[in-house]
């Protein structure tokens, strides 16, 4: 090795050194901490809010307009109905597809695993076209049945929340079945009960507060989606179309019954949904369903073999027509549009394409960016929930005022953040987009590494200051090798979350367009774009996309081995 | 009416044999302990008779039925796990009676069962409260009376004692034998703990690396170990390599240093064949004299340890060998180190072995798994 390459060497040792010593000030700890609290209400927490509570009074201009509340109040309720079933749709499909996963034996579950996330890594918006065209269009199932199955409208709205929410509920059933402890439902088992008996009372029951989060990820996803719901709504409002459609009836010609409609819409959608999220908290875990009669019989005839192939299959039925067909569909005409003129436009960039690869450009930039500030500005955040650290209290509402984002619609969190930022520091629209995607994706990384954390036992933090590491030592040695996969799929939902976000950037600028803002041009035919430039545009969205998360997962490694 | 009959049975964990064909009879009422140290694959055995894995080959019967198809609930057994696995979410009180309820008991007669049994266990207070909030004792009194308040007539115990502390373990391994006499239950017990083992079973198999070694009461596997590592693993032995020079009568004479020979009380070992001495260390007389008397080695005293009731010599003796040699602390005359000392092995408790073929003596008295 060179000389200065040496050099080198020690100064990093050095540094790190030195690091790890400041990292056992209790002042210093204090700064890093306080600080992860201050950004997350500064940063996260407050703008939105204060965002609605600047333009509250024209609230008036809204309500001065009953036809236009009833709209509203329809958009929002039609919200919610959406997604309580979507999400109990998804816990029905969702839980024998995480069994199937976590517990089948044949060797295509890990094929079958990989693909439950397709879903995941398509931007919503490319989603939302994919089903369209498969469900609604002439060229999808609908050939088969001579006219269109499933129109634009309210029934395909719920089969595209349920699309994309049903990998949020199988990722998180699977992750917790495979912490179970298998011993509970064995000890069942010895005790009497068939194998689904043990299964309602014992295994359900003790997961009750996966389930619960699956529930609430999932319902919160259909609330606060927009980009996809646009696309596939038709003449159907729920919440986030509504202001999406308010915004291109009175953005400009009546910014002030605009901004009334939004703080409206908004308001109350926040308001349900954080209500919704809470009481869903406090009722679910009490919610103890009292073993009063099993059928000893009939659930016996449910266990067996015959009973459990049949449901297999069901699942698997499930999955590959609803979810992931539709999903894919849209890469069918991209394979057509290889041998057009489209393709050779797309490639060298001419025509509308130059602004697709510079979308691209944008959404992947934007994407790495909110990944990173949200890595080193969620972690404390992260330790302060997994460990406690403002005492016991505080930090479970903490850990609760974390997730308000989750349930924000995302159009009227770009409004109200639009607002404020704008308003208030004149902040350039490339800002506002990094704040906002931050926003909107801090939960799902903090959510992800806290639980994390608290599956590492702090004895073993503990074990390795006793053996003489720094605090930021511990982190380096022993925290981080240990959380690297979960720091990987918090990283790798960021990422993916920010790239396919299309509501809020829509409602932050005008300016600049992210990729799942072009698609939505391009198909609302602001842009003379042919079926199969979308189609080859939106092929090209996952097909990068896919590249990158597979290149991101071989990097960090497979498996988390521990 | 369950005895339990393991034919033949065999298996697998990838290239791991856990059982290698193994052959077990456990009598009805018995209780029975599997003893070994930790990979011997007595858990695995526990499993399969539970139904909880199924064998790659050979039968298992409980009670004359031939249960290798029969799913663990409909085997009636009671199942105690190491870490007792009560149901988080449900009290005391509703994990006994669930056996009872999800067996579609009407709910009086669950009832009934969930008091008799806690009764049993010696335990009425605190069934409202949830497993997090009990202490060991108690989670292990309720995994008890869970297990047999399902109506198990073979009760399963995979080191049920074991995450007890040891004043709590000693007193309920008794009371655990009791209740499954008591009910006429047939019991196995799992446990690496050999005077766990010895004070509570009738009978005990010792095994290692996924075979049977002996099976036998405590007194037949301390009075007359079979192999080198049943004499190790139960209780305490010496062991003083050396050949078989010549054999009278069924004994053995084993010369353990040119000229130095000690007579043995069996003779499974053939002349001229590498032999290992073994001799419990409360059986050897040790004595101040320095005449030569039959089947007396000398020795030297390297260190001494009072133990309460024994004092206990590490005596080296003449062909360098290391052994133990326990004598009771009331009979006076006690040594000293560097004391020279006449050790005398008694003929009827010094048994020979062949030398392990294909490995050493201390690997075959390992316990680690492999």
């Amino acid at each position: 090795m060179s000389g200065s390459g040496l050099r080198l060497k020690a100064l990093t040792e050095k540094i790190r050194e030195t690091l790890d010593k400041l990292s056992s000030r209790t002042a210093i700890k204090f700064a890093v901490y306080a600080s992860a609290v201050i950004i997350f209400f500064a940063l996260i927490l407050l703008p939105p809010i204060i965002g609605i509570v600047i333009k509250w009074d024209n609230i008036q201009f809204i309500l001065d307009q009953p036809p236009l509340v009833d709209r509203a109040l329809g958009a929002i309720q039609n919200s919610f109905i959406i997604a309580l079933i979507v999400a109990a749709l998804d816990l029905i499909a969702g839980i024998p597809m995480a069994w199937l996963i976590a517990r089948g034996k044949s060797r295509w579950l890990s094929a079958i695993d990989t693909l439950a996330d397709i879903p995941f890594i398509i931007p919503t918006t490319a989603l939302g076209y994919s089903l369209l065209l498969f469900w609604s269009d002439s060229g999808g199932v609908s050939a088969l049945f001579g006219s269109s199955l499933v129109s634009t409208g309210w029934l395909l709205v719920m089969l595209l929340h349920f699309t994309f929410s049903f990998p949020v509920v199988v990722r998180t059933l699977v992750g917790a079945l495979l912490d179970y402890k298998v011993e509970f439902e064995r000890a069942s088992r010895t005790l009497g009960a068939a194998p689904f008996t043990a299964m309602r009372t014992v295994t359900f029951p003790v997961l009750r507060p996966a389930m619960i989060s699956a529930f609430i990820l999932a319902f919160a996803r259909s609330i606060s989606e927009t980009g996809a719901t646009i696309v596939v709504a038709g003449v159907f409002e729920n919440g986030p179309v509504f202001i999406q459609n308010m915004k291109t009836e009175f953005a400009v010609a009546n910014p002030a019954l605009y901004n009334g409609a939004i703080v409206f819409a908004s308001f109350i959608l926040i308001t349900i949904s954080l209500l919704i999220f809470v009481a869903i908290r406090l009722i679910g875990p009490k919610l103890r369903l009292p073993l009063k009669r099993v059928r000893p019989v009939t659930e016996r005839k449910l266990s067996y073999k015959k009973a459990e192939k049949s449901r297999n299959t069901i699942t698997l039925i499930v999955f590959f027509v609803l979810i992931l067909s539709p999903s894919l569909f849209v890469a069918l005409p991209a394979f057509q549009a290889i041998f057009t003129p489209s393709f050779s436009n797309a490639i060298t960039g001419s025509d509308i394409w130059g602004g697709y690869w510079q979308s691209l450009l944008l959404s992947y930039g934007l994407g790495a960016t909110v990944t990173i500030i949200n890595i080193i500005i969620g972690l404390p955040t992260a330790i302060i929930i997994a460990r406690k650290k403002m005492g016991k209290f505080m930090s479970s509402v903490f850990d609760l005022l974390v997730n308000v984002p989750l349930v924000v619609p995302s159009i009227a969190l770009g409004v109200s953040l639009g607002i404020f930022w704008k308003a208030s520091f004149a902040l350039p629209d490339i800002m506002l987009l990094i704040f906002a995607h931050l926003a909107i994706t801090y939960p799902y990384f903090v959510r992800s590494m806290s639980a994390a954390l608290e599956r590492i036992s702090p004895d073993m933090e503990e074990a390795a200051r006793t053996l003489g590491a720094k605090p930021l030592g511990v982190f380096r040695t022993i925290v981080f090798p240990l959380t690297k996969y979960s720091m990987l799929s918090g990283a790798i939902m960021v990422f993916t979350r920010s790239v396919s976000e299309t509501g809020a950037t829509l409602a932050v600028t005008s300016n600049l367009q992210t990729a799942p803002v072009l698609l939505v041009n391009w198909i609302k035919q602001a842009v003379p774009a042919s079926r199969l430039d979308i189609a080859l545009a939106a092929g090209f969205l996952i097909l990068l996309s896919f590249i990158i998360l597979l290149a991101l997962r071989l990097v960090v490694g497979r498996e988390e081995k521990y | 009416m369950p005895e339990v009959r393991i034919v033949n049975v065999s298996k697998k964990f990838g290239n791991i044999v856990a059982l290698d064909n193994i052959n077990l009879t456990i009598r009805d009422q018995e209780y029975f302990s599997l003893l070994g140290p930790s990979g011997c694959g007595k858990t695995t055995l526990l499993r399969l008779i539970a139904g909880l894995i199924d064998p790659d080959s050979g039968e298992i019967y409980i009670g004359n039925r031939l249960v290798n198809d029969v799913p663990p609930e409909d085997r009636d057994i009671g199942f105690v796990f190491q870490t007792f696995a009560l149901f988080p979410h449900m009290t005391a009180w509703d994990n006994v009676t669930y056996g009872p309820k999800v067996k579609g008991f009407d709910m009086a007669e669950a009832t009934t069962i969930g008091h008799e049994v806690l009764e049993m266990v010696k335990l009425h207070e605190r069934l409202d409260a949830y497993p997090n909030e009990l202490s060991g004792g108690m989670m292990q009194r309720i995994a008890v009376a869970r297990a047999l308040a399902a109506g198990a007539k073979l009760l399963l115990l995979d080191e049920a004692l074991g995450q007890l502390d040891a004043k709590v373990r000693n007193e309920i391994r008794y009371e655990i034998r009791k209740m499954a006499k008591d009910l006429n239950l047939t019991g196995i017990h799992v446990t690496h703990d050999q005077s766990e083992a010895m004070a509570i079973s009738d009978r005990i198999a010792v095994m290692k690396r996924g075979r049977i070694l002996q099976v036998g009461t405590p007194q037949e596997l301390y009075m007359k170990p079979e192999s080198i590592f049943v004499a190790h693993f139960i209780g305490e032995s010496n062991f003083i390599e050396g050949y078989v020079s010549s054999k009278n009568n069924g004994n053995s004479v084993v010369e353990i240093r040119e000229g130095l020979k000690i007579q043995a009380s069996n003779g499974a070992v053939a002349e001229g064949k590498q032999a290992v001495l073994c001799v419990r260390p409360e059986t050897l007389t040790v004595e101040k004299s320095v005449k030569k008397a039959s089947n007396t080695v000398q020795g030297t005293v390297e260190r001494i340890t009072f133990e309460g009731p024994n004092m206990r010599y590490e005596i080296r003796l003449e062909n360098d060998a290391l052994i133990v040699a326990i004598k009771s602390s009331m009979s006076g005359g006690w040594f000293s180190i560097g004391e020279k000392v006449a050790v005398v092995f008694p003929v009827a408790n010094t048994h020979v072995f062949a030398y392990p073929e294909g490995s050493s003596l201390k690997e075959e008295i390992s316990v680690g798994s492999r």
